[in-house]
């Protein structure tokens, strides 16, 4: 099923992969933007635990940024981690 | 069109009228018979009235509503005689069997109808006697039988210990099977 | 008893033979809510599942919209699912019904008919099933214990067949048929098993080498119309599917089933249209009058949804007058059946004149007397060309009515 589409009519809608949010790009939505500093970061993961979309970047246990194509700029991030490393910017 | 035999029976809840009704269509259906029995469904509490039906057939049946003109009737309790029109829609030779002390003449007196034949059995007697309980389904069934000659005496008690065998004790079965017996040889007609 | 083949000839209820189908179609999971005059079904299920006479998952409930939605979590796992209602039951699954449909999730259902609240009543009628006509449910009616039996277990092959997909709903009549014992034959055990087969999911949820999503969102800028045809069109492919489940059967039965059973249909001039077990007693009255050189039919619909419109008007084109009979009300307009038999005839060149009875809400005896009634008023009908009144009813009380 790796060429189905949503024009590919299953019965009763059944999607037939997984993962299929991963094509669903939030990040058009955001009308704030997260600003993260590196040099702040105490790197205690509570901001990646706490973002409802998986978009704080991780890699080999430590925050490396966030991904703007799905951060839908809700401030979750903000209002959680304990050490004010983000703060929210326009646009 | 084959005639197809139908059965009214009145009882209180509790009396095992609904039980006699299926269990007299059981019989005719081991015997090679089509059969209906279901019961009216009201207010199903111990001692309220009630009715239940049996249909018997050669032919297949598929008449889907109570008996409006029963060849039979058969009364589990003559206290019902005061309350219950119990020769209602009956068929000109048909058969009304009571379970009661009373005459077949006495009766017909109280039923106040000239239709059908009347046959009396003290069935609650023999209930007392043989199972120690007054409930009269199993002799009504035994009267029933020798008065209509719609299933055999063998055939009857054979069912009988055949359905229940595993429901009850062997002394019960035996004690239902001497009530059936007693009560084809007791009942009275007019 | 002689035991002149394998069959077992035996005296049950239209429950006791349901719940006999049910144990011989070996579901993986029965979901269990009681409701008069349902109960007996499931009480005898469980029984099965204590005898360890099935493999069923015996699954108990809250309420009916929870017995609905097990259904559904259930069938979207891959399981073959089965549970039975009635009433009110029928009612407060109601939402569920279009998800399980809409999610084309074949599980079976039997629904024992009966009214709906209020004032109480416990008794016969078709408001349930008819109010669910649109839900998307295959629905299937039977006369008598033996038809209820055999629809259930046609109901599998009908409902997991690849081209439909569909739930579907076995009726049968409360109390008229459930309670009341009759003659039936079962199948032998092995011939029912291998007739049902075994469920093969389409997609299962529980598959967890090939994930699969379910229920998902198909809003404005998708595909929620396109979807709705695709499973209508699954009911339309279902007509062929009842057909050729039907032919299966009458191998292993003996018996046939079509979309509706013609009764002395061919050369009559008058005939009767109804469902469930209203239709054994009006054979019985059309033998009767039949004797009295009357010509006298009745077309006893089996399926009511796929509705089979082309061929009851084929059916019933050659008749002078026709009753369709209703027992269910669709206040403000005339019964269900009624809409649906008039629409089927509506495009014919010419065409029987059709009028409309209530009969039997809430378990009102439909007897003899009324079946009578109904063909009187016909032959008025089909004598003048006339007809003087579309909608009756039969057996009403006359009454005083205060306000």
């Amino acid at each position: 099923m790796k060429d189905w589409r949503a024009n590919k009519l299953m019965p009763g809608a059944i999607i037939p992969k997984g993962g299929t949010a991963r094509e669903y790009k939030t990040g058009g939505w955001r009308s704030a933007t997260p600003k993260w500093d590196e040099e702040k970061c105490k790197q205690c993961l509570i901001c990646w635990i706490s973002c409802p979309e998986g978009a704080v970047l991780v890699k080999d246990g430590k925050v490396r940024g966030i991904d703007m194509d799905y951060c839908k700029g809700c401030g979750i991030c903000v209002a959680e981690c304990p050490f004010e490393v983000i703060e929210m910017v326009g646009g | 069109m084959e005639k197809c035999i139908e059965v009214r029976w009145h009882g209180r809840g509790g009396q095992g009228a609904v039980t006699a009704a299926k269990f007299l269509a059981g019989t005719a259906l081991a015997g090679g018979k089509n059969i209906q029995a279901f019961p009216e469904y009201g207010p199903e509490r111990m001692g309220a009235p009630i009715q239940a039906f049996t249909r018997i057939s050669s032919a297949p049946i598929s008449i889907y509503c109570p008996v409006e003109n029963p060849n039979i009737v058969v009364v589990l309790d003559e206290t019902l005689l005061d309350i219950v029109e119990v020769a209602k829609g009956l068929s000109k030779d048909g058969v009304i069997l009571i379970n009661t002390l009373d005459d077949p003449a006495d009766v017909r007196k109280k039923l106040g109808t000239k239709k059908g034949k009347v046959y009396t059995v003290d069935a609650t007697s023999i209930a007392l006697d043989t199972l120690g309980k007054p409930i009269p389904n199993t002799p009504m069934i035994g009267a029933l039988v020798k008065v209509t000659g719609l299933v055999s005496l063998g055939d009857t008690t054979d069912y009988f210990t055949e359905s229940f065998s595993k429901k009850f004790s062997q002394q019960i079965l035996k004690g239902n099977v001497e009530a059936i017996k007693r009560a084809y040889k007791e009942v009275r007609g007019e | 008893m002689k035991n002149i083949s394998k069959k077992r000839v035996v005296a049950t209820t239209g429950n006791g033979a349901v719940a006999e189908a049910m144990k011989q179609i070996n579901p993986d999971v029965l979901v269990a809510y009681p409701i008069t005059p349902q109960t007996a079904i499931v009480q005898d299920f469980s029984q099965f599942v204590a005898d360890g006479a099935v493999d069923s998952e015996y699954v108990t409930v809250e309420s009916e919209h929870s017995s609905m939605s097990a259904c559904i979590g259930a069938s979207a796992a891959g399981a073959r699912v089965m549970t039975a209602t009635s009433s009110q039951g029928l009612a407060l699954m109601h939402e569920m019904l279009y998800i399980a449909a809409g999610s084309r999730l074949p599980i079976i259902m039997p629904n024992v008919n009966r009214a709906l609240s209020a004032p109480i009543n416990i008794h016969c009628d078709h408001s349930d099933s008819m109010g669910a006509r649109d839900t998307g449910w295959i629905q299937l009616y039977s006369e008598n214990a033996q038809e209820a039996y055999d629809n259930t277990i046609q109901a599998v092959r009908i409902a997991e067949n690849k081209k439909v997909l569909l739930p579907v709903m076995v009726n049968l009549d409360g109390f008229i048929i459930s309670h009341g014992i009759e003659k039936a034959e079962f199948i032998e055990d092995r011939k029912v098993k291998s007739f049902v087969g075994e469920r093969k999911p389409f997609l299962p949820l529980l598959d967890v080498d090939n994930p699969v999503t379910y229920g998902p969102f198909d809003g404005l800028g998708g595909y929620f119309m396109e979807h709705k045809k695709n499973q209508a069109d699954a009911m339309e492919r279902a007509r062929d599917v009842i057909l050729e489940a039907a032919e299966d059967f009458a191998k292993i039965s003996g018996r046939k089933y079509g979309f509706f059973e013609e009764y002395l249909l061919d050369d009559a001039e008058i005939a009767i249209v109804t469902l469930n077990s209203s239709a054994g007693t009006t054979k019985h009255v059309i033998n009767e009058l039949r004797a009295e050189g009357l010509p006298v039919g009745l077309l006893k619909l089996r399926v009511f949804r796929p509705f089979p419109a082309k061929e009851l008007a084929e059916a019933l084109k050659h008749l002078k007058a026709v009753a369709v009979l209703d027992r269910a009300l669709s206040s403000g307009f005339v019964g269900p059946l009624f809409s649906e038999v008039q629409t089927a005839l509506f495009n014919l060149e010419t065409r029987p004149k059709v009028i409309n009875f209530i009969y039997g809400l809430g378990g009102r005896d439909y007897t003899l007397h009324e079946a009578r009634k109904a063909f009187e008023e016909l032959m008025t009908v089909a004598k003048t060309g006339k007809i003087k009144k579309t909608l009756g009813y039969l057996g009403l009380k006359e009454v005083e009515v205060l306000v």
